[in-house]
Order: C-alpha cells, then structure tokens, then sequence
C-alpha cells in the first residue's frame, strides 16, 4: 500500500506493507538513519521520534498508522546549521559515548522541553526513563538537559 | 529487530464501520489502538492477526467528560492524558498514581485505557483500577450497545467479555461522596509489570466506610475483585486493624502464581502489604475530601 | 610562521576536560553504525535457532523456505561442512558448532541461516524451515555438570568422558594457606554466586560481508572490539591472505566485551558472501543477542577467609565457571581462568590458594565480558564480600578491617601470593577520600536513629585492586597473537598529524584521547590531531579494546611513538636552528636554544621542513613520522573506594540505591570529564547487575531472560546522582603514569551495593549472606530467613 507520511517538514511517499514498522519506514528513507532501534519488546527507546511533537516508539508503531501525522526525527534538530539546545547540552556535559541511544534522548528531551521548559532532575529521569543508556549512567545526560533548559531561557531573555 | 508477519490494514473512519468490520471478517481481525500490547506480540509472532482495524482516528472516541454522577471515558483515552488529568486527580486520584507506573512516559502517548482494559493482562494496573472504582464498560456492537460492570468483565487470560464483533467505547467512573482511592505497585524495576498491585477505592459517610472497592493485580489469571474483603469493609469506621484484617483476606484469597518476577509467598504477603497501603492512603484522601 | 596556540580550560593542548570531536556526527544521528550501511545488491541473512537446550537434529527440511519467494538461500551445516567451515575455532583453543550438524547443545544455538532479498522476507522463511528434534536431557547446573550421570554434551570431542571444559587451574600456596587458617583468630566460610548476565550493549552484533569474486577481496564491516585479531581468525578460517581481508568497525554501539568473540552468523554471511557473491548482511536481533552471544561472569563459589590480630591473612577459593556449551571465553593463553587469581585483593595476604573449574552446561557459550577485565569482576566481588562477612564475625566495622589489612604503600611494587606485581597505590588515603565525600560517620548516625524507628538503611563498601592492560608479551597472548599494540604517527608538512591505532572505541571517545596525548607529547592542538582507527586497511596491529586496555597499552604506543616524532623533531631542528641537539630544551610544541629562548622551532615549522628540500640531519630521511609496537611491561594496578547508601522497604523488600560514592584511583587522568563519564556508566551496570540483571534457565534449559522485558537494564530512575572523587598514584612504568579505568566501576560496585543491602539487613533480619541479583523477591526471602541462590 501506498503510505505517504510528513517527515521533518517533507513529505516521504513509498509503497510497503501494511507491516511495515515506522521505524523502517524511515531508516530506508535516504539520509534518515539516525532513527535506531534496540530491542524487540518496546523497552529500549534508541527508536524514539515525535509524532505530532510527543515522543513515541518508532518501532511499536506501524509506518501506515502515521499517515496523516507529522513525524520528526533527530535529523530536524539542526536547522540552518545551527544545532538545538539539546544537541549543544549533550556536547558541553559529555551526554553520550557511543551515540547509540543519543537520537532517542535527544528527541524525548526536545520533547519535555517543549512541553515543560524549567524540568527538575527528578522530572528529566521520569522522561527518559523508557530510553535505555547503557554507556552513560544517565547523570551527565541530565546534565546536559538542564544546560539546555538553562541556555533556552537564557536564549529567550535575551531575545 | 524482530518483524510481524504479513496483514491487512484499513483504517477505520467511523465506530461503525470498526464494527462492521469486525463482523465481516470474524477472528482474523482485530482492532488496534495505541497497539503497545499487540504490536510487540505480533512482532515476536505470538499473536498473527490477518487483519488489523486502526482506530485511531476516532478522535471522538477521546475525552475525559464530567458529569453529575460519573466520570465517563472515551476508550481512545491515551494513559497520558489520564495522568495529566486534574480532574481525574482530584476525583479519582487512583488513576493518577496507576498512570505514573505504568509502563513509561513514552509508552503512554500511544496506549489507551480501552486497550488495556481489552487486553486483559492480569498486571495491567488500569483493570485494577477500574475495578476498584467500580467502572462500567460501554460496548458497541452489531446490535447496539450495552454496559457492563467490571465483575465478570474478565472471563480468563487475556480475555474478556468484549464480543468478537464488539468495541469498547467508553469507561464510567461512578462519583460519588466522600470517596478515596491509592494504587500501590511493586515492579523489579520502572516500568516493569508489576510483581503485585493493588488499587483500592473507600467511600466514607459519617465516619463509616460505606462502600468499598479492592482490586488485586498480577496475582491471578485475571485482575481479581477482593470481594470478600470488600464486603468486610463496609459499614465499618477505617482503622489500622481493619486495614490489616483486609489485607489478610486478599492475601487469601489471590492466586499468584510462580514466576521471574517472584515466588507465591512473597506475592501473598505483597497483596497484604499493598492492600494495607492502598487502603489507608484511600481513607486518608476520603477523609480530606469535602462533599461536593 | 603561526604563533603557538594557547592552552584554555575549554580548549587544552594535551590532557585535560576536553569536549569530543566525535560527539559531531552522533548528536545530528549522522553516526554509521552496521545496520546504516546499505550496499548495492545487498542480501540479508537471519539465523533459525534451536528452541531445545539439548536434542539431537534428526532432520532439516529447508525445501519450503527455499520456496518462498525473494528467498535466495537456506545454508545449513552440510552446507559449510563442504567449505569445511561446520565448526571454527574459539578464543579459548576449543571448537565451536557455526550451525549445528549432529545435535544441538544450547536453546538458541544456530541451526540454518536464511538469505532474502530483505529482513522481513528473510524471518517469513525462518517459519517454513521444518527441523525434526529428539530432544535430551540437559544440563544447566552447573554444580550438577560433574555428576556422573550428567548427560554428555561435547560428544563431538574425541576423548572427551564428560563436561569438563578445562583441567583444574591453581594459583596460590596450597600448604601456607592451611598454615594461616590454622593459625587465624576468626573464619568465615561463604557460598558466594556471581549469576550469569549479560553486557546487552544497545546496538546488536551483526556484519556485512562483501567478498568480490573478480578481485578475491574480502570487506567486512562488523562492530568487533579487536578487528585485527578476528581479520587473522578469518584469514585461518576462510583460507583467504590476510590482506585480502579489510575489517571496517564503523562506529559501534557499545561493546562491553560483547563484541570480542567470532559468532556463527559472522562466519555464514562471510560463507553467504563467498558463494553467492553479493554483499550479505546479518543482524541479530535483542533476544538472540541475549540468548546465544557471549553473556558474562557464571562463577559458582566456594570460599573461606581468615584474620589474625585484627588482620587478614588468608583466602582460599574454589570455583565452578559455568561455560556453556563451548569453551568460548576470552583470555590471554596462559590464563584459562583469566585474571581471576587477583581475588587476593588490595591485602597484605599472608597466604591464598585459589582453584577454578570449567565446565560445559547446555547453554549459550561464554563467560568473559561486561567489562570484568578478564574475571577480575568475579575476583573483586568474592573477595570484597568475604571481607564483610569476617567484618560481621569478627563484630568490626568493615572499613576498619580493610584499613588494618590494606597492602602499605611503602610496600609497592607488591607482589602477591597469588603471583601479581601490583604497580602502585595508596589504598587507606583513597579509602578515606571516598569516607569523607560520603560522610561515614554522618551516616552512621543517621543509620542508628533510622534503625530506631525500623527503617532499614545500609552502607556498604567495595575497595578493589584490578589489573588492567594486558600485556607483556612474554606472558600474554590470545591464539599466540601477543597482547601488543601498534602505534603509527605522522605529521604531514602542515603540521597537523593523523595518529593511527589499533585500540577499537565503541564509546570511550578515542577520537579525542588519543589525540589529546600526541597534543600533551607534541604541543599540536587536538583539533589538528586525526585519529584513525577501525579499519584493518590503514591501522598498525594490536589486539584491541576491552580489559581496560587502550589507556595502558595504545595510550602508551601513542605516547611512546610522539616521543619518537618529538626526538626526531629535535634532530631536524638542531639542523635548521645550527646548532646541537644538547643545546635544545623542549617546551609544548617547540625545541628551543637553551641559552637563546627566543630562538626556536615551533614543531609546524619543523614538519614544514621535513617535507621541504633542505638539508636534512646525517642518517635521518625526509618527514616527519614514526611507528612503534608497544610492549607493556606489566598490567596496571587502579584501585578505589566505593560507598553505597541503600534503603530497603522494610514490607516490601524493596531496594533503593540512594546514593554512590566513588573514589578512583587510574593514575594519571588524560580527559577527566570522558574518566567521570566512564565511571558513572559502570555504575549503572553494577547496579544493573547487583539489584535486577540475570539470566536464568528452567530444568530443560529454556531462557527466561530472553528480552528486555525480563532482561532489566536500569533506567535513569534507578541510578543516583553519583558522587566521584579521585586520588592520583601515578603508575610508574606507563609513559604517562596513566592506568586504565573503563571497568573498574562494574569491578567495583556490586559488592558495594550487596554489601549495603546486608548492613541494611544484619541487625534487624539476621541477614548475613544475599546472592545477586537482589531483586525484591529475592531480599525479602533473604529477610525470611530463606535466601536462596538464584537457579
């Protein structure tokens, strides 16, 4: 069947199966791997992306259930050569070794930012509690998300 | 990563036509919502639909509405909504406490209350909860409509007593005075089934407990009604003892059984423990409310 | 010419917190990792597995796979048998089964391997196989694998009786040890178990493999922690020359020894490729990842240790290592219980006798990963625990009894009774920095008034020696490759170097490191240092990155071979300066005239002339290069202290780490914020490993922990804050004085955490012993009066 789904702002058109999961759906797009995926149980959340701005598995999702939703993945976090705050967080707190799980904090964190732009630690853990990290022990990465909840309303002070 | 096997899709546009569907094509098909319980069993190929009916359109099947006497539901109710609920938290407050352990944040945008109560695992903490505040389901079929109570909505493992060619369309949450209610739950880890848990709902008039609702979870094939010590809790004033002898009788009366999570006496003695907390973080909320 | 840059906090030239270079392609998701890559007329390969511990195949009926359409092959082992490729070697100089010919020894044990036209295609064929079992009975204790009536498993093996996987291994003083605890004040005796679990880094094994028929050429890209080592198993197994052979990591997510072994479905998409002739890819999936690759730890002990005046004196070990079903463990050759005789610990022994026994049980193969620097995760834990459990017989506090029993440091280099040189360490100042971040007494106190009102708090302690950095090559080498590692150096007439190694990150952040040492060494700054790694085509030899080494031993080549560059900079400077190379003193970055400051060579200027046609020094050729293949001296020795703070939920059982501290001691710290970062990883995992992570088995063997529904990997919500500190003792024979750290935290912090739980326990409950992992159930047994050791 034909699924036409809206990715970062463009829209992706293929003919796949009905069982095409949405995380493969957007991994076989060009230059759209940075979508990963880790498990098989729906536990991991390297697959995580935003469907109409909220964080969802990509990979418990069907690409056909998506058409008609906006689908972001890490890849719309640049824009205009300029990164987002939460990609500039994980650089300056060292909030990833391997870079395995990084697209599916950075997407949960965009979100929680968007959606609450002052998070405690306490807050920062509950939302990426359904990501898995197994390199960083997850404090340098609530590190990084405080650094760029502090730079957005620094960001926005100044504006 | 683990694949589905093939299937047919539509989405449906209409509660009918979802249910005309159903009718049409029997067994095979099965509906699908936030899909977080049926996709990973279709993934490891436990569960082979044919034929999958997406509801997720049925936008009209999503509110959370306040009415006099109760509370009523859409099933296409995400668990994030449920937990971000002010409504729900001052009224029902058991949903909140459930929705912050069940599953995880991201989980909860796609999953709906209608499919976990559809699919019937005994661990899913909402059956426990629905049960407990002593919800009706709304069904829509072929023929109509009809409502049902929780008891008896659980027939065995993950099954219910939603017809083959039958939708769950809403959850009513009765209101009444002086209510109550706690979940309480014990996971290995975040976002784990629970090992046990307990939602537990009191309402209190003149000091006495006039009704009372215990439900266990992950303690049986299927969510289970302490009715017997419900029925000990009525028409007394709360306390400690009382608490505990309820407790004791939902430990008797559950039926775990052995697995990763823990073996039968641990999970026993959790259905006590957690029926004693869920009990008195209930009455201390009952208390504190002002009759509306 | 260029000024020299200046050194900042942000920026350093040479060690210091220095943010990654690589961070730029992983947090805009342009990382490529294996399952990236798409070849043109790529195939993909996904593996039917055994669903029995242990049956006889009778038959394989691939006939309706081979049927389905977009399916372009079904290899099973009469297949390979003919490439002769049925079996390959293991690490650990046994064989192992690529597909299962005659009968199958573990659930999940690769039985054929479908190629299609794509992945969903591939698992729709994997349904249509039909193989006819007999089952067997199997054996997954492995306390029962001796029994004279245990089914044998390695029937396959000429000789072989029963399921033994390797003789007996001893180290230690037998007669002395019965001297100490004849003349000891107090013993304790413990059955200690380290359950099996499993390093399950997030991204899966798989490899591409690419073999092109006209020009005999092998390219593989594969996420291995040891590219080199597994290009000349290759090269062995597949009868091809090793430079036909190009190895490309990629980026790898995460590794944690998983990715050390050779897996069949390594060798059938490498066989897939050399007979079909078009790039194959094979990726596992989480639960064959959990199922069948090399899961971790599976020691089953028995212990007992003794203390005279307050002192310890002796140990002595028995252990059954469970290996599964092969011998498929990883270790230098002469070590068959790798480093596991370390348990003598951070203590001035007077004697330890230590025995290790191998054996098979119809389970996934393995034993060595999950960053346990070769058994010494499984040392540390035994010993650490042992200590407590005297500490509670002998009614002293445990970090008392550490102190009176800590290895001075005047005593250094110090060689234990077990037979190790540790290199140097001040355990007691180390010891007390991790007390005074932690507050010890404080929490002393407060554990009192808690216990007052029947709160269940506790405070427990880990200090741990390891050995990292294998290592000398007259001692260490795996298939008689030695545990040496090259270094190559070259600064291009620009000034500006690629450093090519043959350590392996699979997150550790070489790409900054490493090029951070040459910035130290050579005064070039990090962002004009290239590092290259990961591909067998353009990296000198080594064995790669696990058991902490890349610090200890490509740290050094790195350091050893700027050196070499920086020398003969001085060569080549002294000719363009006109003078004597003993007139020239070296500041970061440039050789200057002693008697003449301002008159110097900035190392820019020097490459420039190198490459130029000028006169160049006697006996010394053009550029400006070097190579070295180094040869550690010995491992190196980090130590640390460990404090957890636990509360357990007095009628639940329940366990909270609420906090950790960690005091490490790695020598000389290249990037302190990638140091910290590996730390807290680790902890995680021993907090993984302590409360929740394990892999269990039913009577027929069946695996229970198959997924990450029940396999549990802490969240963010059951990690603390973790609180770090340092001590420095420099390693004296590193070039840097630099140790090694990656896997100390996963050494260090289980006993930390169980030791917590049983302080928490002790008093009120009578607890005096727990086995891992100490999941609610589990410690409410234990509260019971019942704790049972997992299986």
């Amino acid at each position: 069947m034909e699924v036409k789904i809206t990715i970062n702002g463009q829209e992706v058109s293929r003919d796949v199966e009905p069982r095409t999961l949405l995380v493969h759906f957007i991994r076989d797009t060009p230059g759209l791997t940075g979508t990963h995926w880790g498990c098989d149980t729906s536990n991991c959340g390297a697959c995580v992306v935003l469907m109409d701005g909220k964080p969802v598995k990509s990979c418990t999702t069907l690409a056909a259930m998506c058409v008609g939703h906006e689908i972001r993945t890490v890849e719309s976090l640049e824009r205009n050569g300029q990164l987002d705050p939460v990609q500039l967080g994980f650089h300056e707190k060292h909030g990833l070794h391997c870079g395995f799980c990084t697209p599916g904090m950075l997407m949960t964190t965009r979100a929680l930012l968007d959606h609450n732009p002052n998070p405690t630690e306490q807050e920062i853990r509950t939302a990426i509690s359904g990501a898995i990290c197994r390199c960083t022990g997850y404090k340098n990465i609530v590190s990084a998300v405080r650094w760029a909840a502090e730079h957005e309303a620094a960001t926005k002070q100044e504006a | 990563m683990q694949t589905p096997a093939p299937f047919e899709y539509e989405r449906a546009t209409t509660v009918e036509g979802a249910i005309a569907t159903l009718a049409k094509i029997g067994p095979e098909a099965r509906l699908i919502a936030g899909g977080h319980s049926l996709l990973p069993m279709m993934k490891l190929r436990l569960a082979n639909p044919e034929y999958l009916i997406d509801i997720n359109d049925l936008d009209e099947l999503s509110y959370i509405d306040e009415r006099i006497t109760e509370i009523r539901i859409g099933a296409l109710t995400r668990h994030a909504e449920l937990l971000e609920s002010e409504l729900l938290a001052r009224r029902a407050p058991v949903f909140r406490d459930a929705e912050e352990v069940i599953a995880d944040p991201v989980v909860r945008n796609r999953g709906t209350i209608g499919g976990s109560l559809c699919q019937a695992d005994a661990a899913e903490d909402l059956s426990a909860v629905c049960a407990a505040l002593k919800a009706t389901v709304v069904l829509r079929g072929p023929e109509g409509e009809r409502t049902t109570g929780m008891n008896g909505f659980y027939i065995g493992p993950f099954t219910t007593a939603v017809g083959a060619d039958e939708m769950l369309t809403e959850v009513r949450i009765p209101l009444r005075s002086g209510a109550g209610s706690a979940h309480e739950k014990v996971e290995r880890r975040a976002g784990d089934f629970a090992i046990a848990a307990v939602s537990a709902a009191v309402w209190i008039e003149g000091g006495v407990i006039t009704d009372a609702g215990l439900a266990l979870g992950a303690l049986g094939p299927t969510t289970i009604i302490a009715t017997r010590a419900e029925e000990l809790l009525k028409g007394k004033p709360p306390s400690e003892e009382l608490f505990a002898q309820a407790g004791g009788i939902a430990k008797e009366d559950c039926s775990p059984v052995p697995d990763g999570r823990g073996p039968v006496d641990y999970k026993r003695h959790l259905a006590s423990v957690l029926s004693v907390r869920a009990l008195r973080r209930a009455t201390a909320r009952a208390l504190q409310h002002e009759d509306r | 010419m260029a000024t020299m840059e200046t050194a900042t906090t942000e920026r350093p030239i040479g060690f210091g917190r220095l943010k990654r270079k690589e961070d730029a392609r992983f947090i805009r998701g342009k990382g490529t990792y294996l399952d990236d890559i798409r070849l043109p007329g790529m195939v993909h390969g996904v593996m039917l597995r055994s669903p029995y511990a242990h049956a006889r195949i009778v038959s394989i009926d691939t006939s309706a796979a081979l049927a389905h359409p977009g399916v372009a092959a079904v290899v099973t082992a009469k297949d390979l048998e003919t490439l002769g490729l049925a079996w390959m070697p293991t690490i650990s100089y046994d064989t192992q089964a690529v597909l299962a010919g005659d009968k199958v020894r573990f659930q999940g044990q690769e039985v054929a391997f479908v190629i299609a036209v794509d992945e969903y295609t591939a698992r729709d064929a994997l349904a249509l196989i039909d193989v006819e079992y007999e089952p067997l009975p199997a054996v997954v204790n492995a306390r029962k694998a001796l029994d004279p009536d245990a089914p044998l498993i390695r029937d396959d093996k000429d000789g072989q009786r029963d399921n033994l996987a390797s003789p007996l291994w001893e180290a230690g003083d037998s007669e002395a040890t019965d001297r100490a605890f004849a003349e000891a004040d107090t013993i304790v005796t413990r059955d200690i178990i380290y359950p099996r679990c499993h390093p399950a880094p997030l991204e899966t094994c798989g490899m591409i493999a690419d073999f092109n028929p006209d020009t005999g050429q092998l390219d593989i890209y594969n996420g291995n922690q040891a590219p080199n080592a597994h290009r000349t198993v290759y090269a062995h197994v597949a009868g091809l020359a090793e430079h036909m052979i190009r190895i490309r990591c990629n980026d790898i997510g995460g590794g944690f020894g998983n990715k050390v072994p050779v897996y069949p479905g390594y060798v059938c998409a490498i066989a897939g490729s050399i007979v079909a002739g078009v790039p194959v890819k094979w990726i596992e999936d989480r639960s064959e990842n959990l199922m069948s690759t090399g899961f971790a730890r599976d020691y089953v002990m028995h212990a007992e240790m003794c203390s005279k005046g307050g002192k310890i004196t002796g140990l002595r070990v028995d252990v059954i290592a469970d290996h599964g079903a092969f011998d498929s463990t990883a270790q230098p050759t002469k070590f068959p219980a790798g480093f596991f005789h370390i348990v003598c610990g951070s203590y001035d022994l007077e004697a330890a006798h230590v025995q290790v026994k191998a054996v098979y049980t119809n389970k996934a193969p393995g034993g060595v990963a999950y960053r346990c620097s070769f058994r010494i995760t499984e040392a540390v834990y035994l010993v650490e625990r042992m200590v407590d459990a005297l500490a509670l017989e002998m009614k002293v506090d445990p970090i008392d009894l550490r102190m009176n029993s800590f290895i001075a440091p005047e005593q250094f280099p110090y060689e234990t009774t077990t037979g190790w040189t540790y290199d140097s360490g001040e355990y007691a100042k180390t010891m007390r920095e991790a007390m005074r971040i932690a507050g010890y007494d404080e929490l002393r106190k407060e554990q009192a008034e808690k216990r007052a009102r029947g709160e269940l708090m506790g405070i427990g302690t880990s200090f741990f020696t390891e050995g990292v950095g294998a290592g000398p090559r007259k001692h260490m080498d795996i298939l008689g490759l030695a545990m040496n590692d090259g270094a190559d150096l070259r600064v291009h007439p620009s000034g500006k170097a690629v450093v090519s190694i043959s350590a392996q990150t699979q997150g550790q952040g070489h790409e900054t490191t490493f090029a951070q040492i040459v910035a130290e060494e050579l005064g070039i700054p990090p962002e004009d240092v290239q590092v290259r790694h990961g591909d067998t085509d353009k990296t000198p030899y080594g064995l790669g990155t696990y058991g902490s080494r890349s610090t200890p031993v490509s740290g050094a080549a790195v350091a050893v071979v700027s050196r070499k560059v920086r020398d003969r900079a001085r060569l080549i400077a002294a000719t363009m300066l006109e003078t004597r190379t003993e007139d020239l003193a070296w500041e970061k970055g440039r050789w200057y005239v002693k008697g003449d400051p301002e008159k110097g060579a900035m190392i820019e200027e020097i490459a420039a002339y190198a490459y130029s046609g000028e006169a160049m020094p006697e006996g010394i050729e053009g550029g400006l290069d070097a190579q070295v293949i180094y040869d550690p001296p010995n491992l190196t020795y980090p130590c640390g202290a460990y404090i957890c703070v636990v509360d357990v939920d007095p009628d639940t059982a329940a366990v909270k780490v609420r906090r950790f501290i960690a005091v490490d001691d790695c020598g000389v710290r290249i990037n302190p914020m990638i140091v910290e970062g590996q730390i807290h990883g680790g902890l995680a995992e021993g907090i993984g490993i302590a409360l929740m992570e394990v892999i269990t088995f039913d009577d027929e063997g069946n695996c229970l922990n198959g997924s990450f529904m029940d396999y549990l990997i802490p969240t963010a919500l059951e990690c603390p804050d973790f609180e770090l500190g340092e001590t420095v003792t420099p390693c004296p024979h590193h070039p840097l004085g630099a140790k090694g750290v990656g896997e100390s935290p996963n050494v260090g912090s289980p006993p930390a955490i169980v030791n917590a739980i049983i302080d928490a326990l002790h008093d009120s409950h009578g607890v005096d012993h727990i086995d891992m992992p100490c999941t609610p159930a589990r410690v409410w047994a234990a509260m019971q009066g019942r704790p049972e050791p997992p299986q």
